[in-house]
């Protein structure tokens, strides 16, 4: 027991030590190799912050600036690293706050462990000061969760809160302690991880005679696709994934979340699906015959128009959770199981083959969107700066090495189009939710969970004024990240929208901004604004170069639109290239 | 597909919040229970759901792959009426003096299957345990005379195919399940019992 730090209980010699249900928690978390933990004090969860003080230097804690601040660093960190994120926030509105960074992590399978102060338990549902009822609360938004009352289920409890987090199908849970409970001393006999829970199967079983059928159709298939998701990166399956793919020789093209599992310059890697991703993999859905989803849940901005999806196709659709199978597109064959086993296993029993003519198909259509989209957006004619010009510096500077953390409207579609990304776990962006206000927060983390590499933070003006407070977190404890505002002076998508669909009926779109620079200098962070081409490059070098966090204001064209799109309630086959087609 | 009555058979370890954790699974669909019970089952610490809901098969499915989805569920199953032994019980709760002198009480308890559970001067109570135009059916009977309260149970079933519990929980208590856990109706699809 050579871990227990705490001044307060005399550690002895024999097995078991009278300890706090606060020192256990700490306890737990050194067990499961937690490093950091991101968070905000507050009454309920005092007696936690008061053991924390002597775990001081082998937990490090990130005080951050608001509750929804912590726990979207704390996703930045887990998918970055891989790990589970961990979150301290007090009873009522500290939990309250950390509501939408559930919902996005629970959406977005992100391994969180949050755990909540409450008020003692004999003051459960009296409405005492700051107490709110966070477990019912949570419930929709969490993977687990669980109010502890007593401190001798601690140990236990926090054991299977890591192990729900981290298996199967990742996701948040919620640990509730009541100050009782964190303040009891009771015999420590010492932290089991937890492997199985008898009501739990994280992993389904892998049949083999389904794992035979989809590769007798991917074996006959003339014109297969692979669309692939984040399942891959979750299930930390990137290479066996290449093997599969580079075996059958298939088109593959990422959603939004499994972007970054394949190198973007991979051979066979297509491009991005969905509403704004490439032409050509959106179009030829419609046209293969055999589509192979990995590790994706066909969310509706995938699809489009269910009716209108891939209805030619017979669809395999690997996936570790059942609930996925058949919840929106129908699977001639599921694949169920950790596609860690299920890839190999398949890689084994296909063919070795190559498409050239189906791939010369996307190649194609690649060409007709660099012809009406890409080339102008890359390297325009007009005089206004585009995101996409920005992106495209960025990655010659970064060769592709960097992680990107965009959050939400425009510029992350036109970064999530126009990254290059060389490694896995490179791109972390709100997809499921959307949740304006996750990049930098979310960046933060990430610098935490990967600091070997540079994090740049890539945020509208709209999305950076939800949560610029994380500047004071980047101020006090100097993690290094880039911030790169694209600044259109508008909410961009909502006013593509309205311009597209509500004829031109501009509604509350048009948000001022303060001056950014003036803001960072506030909180000691360096900065520039610039607005011209011939400062593009060096202003994102110097922001690149800059010895820490460093924030590059970048005025943009404010009515440019992303193309190419899916319009709502369209198939996917009707994706449009410029306006005049909507 | 058209809608019918599911009896969806849930069976779960007895936890705190689970009911609030399954309940949402229906409200946030906008989907109406008919009836729910929890009860225990032929297995010691495992608990039981019985949920009524009227939903085309296709969303019973789903909506039991994502009830079998919550860490503390053990196994869902859904099943249609004929597939299922199941009873309501009804109590009614009727002015004595009325039920003696207008309606024949031996004719009631033969005619509807009924048990008097209490008999005081001031009221009596009534008890059927059946199906729901058996129970619906001694309502109307009984209005005209003065029902002063009504009240019908969750309902419970049996599923006719179903071996019991023991032998499945024993499955789940190994690290490694056997094959028979984690059925897929895409392969059993001549199964009468639909299991996950």
């Amino acid at each position: 027991m050579e871990t227990l730090a705490s001044t307060k209980e005399a550690p002895t010699n024999s097995a078991v030590q009278s300890v706090s249900g606060s020192v256990a928690v700490l306890e737990a978390l050194l067990a499961e190799k937690v490093d950091t933990i991101f968070g905000y004090p507050g009454g309920a969860i005092m007696p936690i912050y008061d053991a924390l003080y002597d775990y001081n230097e082998k937990l490090r804690h990130i005080l951050v600036r608001h509750e929804q601040g912590a726990i979207h660093a704390a996703q930045g960190y887990a998918r970055a690293s891989g790990d589970v994120g961990v979150v301290f926030a007090t009873s009522g509105p500290g939990a309250t706050n950390l509501v939408t960074g559930l919902a996005d992590a629970q959406i977005d399978s992100t391994p969180l462990v949050c755990i909540t102060g409450q008020v003692f338990a004999h003051l459960l549902g009296t409405d005492a000061f700051q107490e709110t009822d966070v477990i019912n609360i949570t419930t929709p938004v969490t993977k687990w969760n669980y109010q502890v009352t007593d401190a001798t289920e601690i140990p236990s409890v926090l054991a299977k809160a890591f192990y729900i987090a981290r298996s199967g199908r990742p996701g948040p849970v919620l640990i509730d302690i009541t100050k009782n409970a964190q303040m009891q001393l009771f015999d420590y006999t010492g932290y089991t991880p937890c492997n199985h829970i008898r009501s739990y199967r994280p992993k389904p079983i892998v049949r083999k005679e389904y794992i035979e059928e989809a590769a007798k159709l991917i074996n006959a298939a003339e014109r297969p696709f692979v669309v692939f998701g984040q399942g891959v990166i979750l299930g930390k399956a990137e290479k066996e994934f290449r093997q599969f793919i580079e075996k059958a020789g298939i088109p593959s093209a990422w959603t939004i979340m499994g972007m970054s599992a394949i190198p973007t310059d991979h051979p066979l890697g297509v491009g991005m699906l969905g509403m704004h991703g490439n032409y050509g993999p959106n179009l030829l859905t419609n046209e293969c015959d055999v589509l192979i989803a990995i590790g994706m849940r066909f969310d509706d901005r995938v699809t489009g128009r269910l009716d209108k999806y891939a209805k030619q196709a017979k669809v395999i659709h690997l996936d570790i959770d059942p609930a996925e199978i058949d919840k929106n597109v129908k699977a001639t064959v599921p694949v169920w199981g950790d596609c860690k086993e299920t890839l190999p296993a398949l890689t084994e029993l296909i063919e070795q083959k190559v498409y050239p003519q189906w791939l010369q198909r996307f190649r194609d259509c690649r060409e007709k969107e660099e012809e009406k989209v890409i080339r102008e957006e890359l390297n325009p004619s007009g005089d206004v700066l585009t995101m996409g010009e920005v992106i495209r510096v960025l990655n010659e500077l970064t060769g592709g090495d960097a992680i990107i953390v965009t959050d939400v409207g425009q510029h992350q579609m036109v970064a999530c189009r126009y990254a290059q990304y060389n490694k896995s776990k490179s791109n972390i962006t709100s997809g499921g939710l959307g949740t304006m206000g996750y990049a930098l927060p979310a960046a933060i983390g990430a610098a935490y969970g990967d600091p070997s590499r540079t994090t740049v933070a890539i945020i509208g003006d709209g999305g950076f004024q939800m949560t610029l407070q994380e500047l004071g977190t980047i101020m006090q404890f100097k993690p290094n990240v880039k911030i790169l505002i694209l600044n259109n002076s508008f909410l961009g998508m909502v006013r593509q929208w309205q311009q597209l669909f509500h004829e031109n009926r501009y509604s509350f779109v048009n948000i001022t901004s303060p001056d950014f620079v003036q803001v960072a200098k506030g909180f000691g962070i360096s900065g520039k604004s610039i607005s011209k081409r011939e400062e593009v490059r060096t202003a994102l070098k110097e922001m690149l170069d800059h010895p820490g966090s460093f924030l590059l204001e970048v005025m943009t064209g404010k009515e440019n639109n992303v193309f190419p799109m899916v319009p709502q309630g369209r198939g996917v086959a009707e994706i449009v290239l410029t306006r005049e087609e909507v | 597909m058209s809608k019918a009555e599911y009896t969806i058979t849930v069976y779960t370890e007895n936890q705190i919040g689970l009911l609030n954790r399954i309940a949402i699974i229906f409200s946030r669909r906008k989907i109406n229970i008919d009836s729910l019970n929890t009860s225990p089952s032929e297995v010691d610490s495992v608990h039981r759901f019985t949920i009524v809901i009227n939903e085309t098969e296709e969303v019973v499915r789903k909506l039991c792959r994502q009830i079998e989805k919550q860490v503390e569920v053990l196994k869902a199953y859904y099943n249609t009426a004929e597939e299922i032994v199941w009873q309501e019980l009804a109590l009614y709760k009727v002015p004595t003096e009325v039920i003696q002198a207008e309606v024949k009480v031996e004719r009631l308890l033969r005619q509807y299957g009924a048990n008097a559970v209490v008999i005081r001067k001031d009221y009596t109570v009534f008890e059927v345990a059946g199906h729901r135009e058996e129970t619906d059916r001694l309502i109307k009977v009984l209005e005209p005379y003065g029902l002063i309260e009504f009240v019908r149970s969750g309902r419970v079933a049996i599923i006719k195919d179903s071996e019991g519990f023991h032998e499945k929980l024993k499955e789940f208590e190994y690290r490694e399940p056997g094959e028979d856990t984690i059925e897929n109706e895409f392969l059993d699809q001549n199964e009468k019992v639909f299991t996950m």
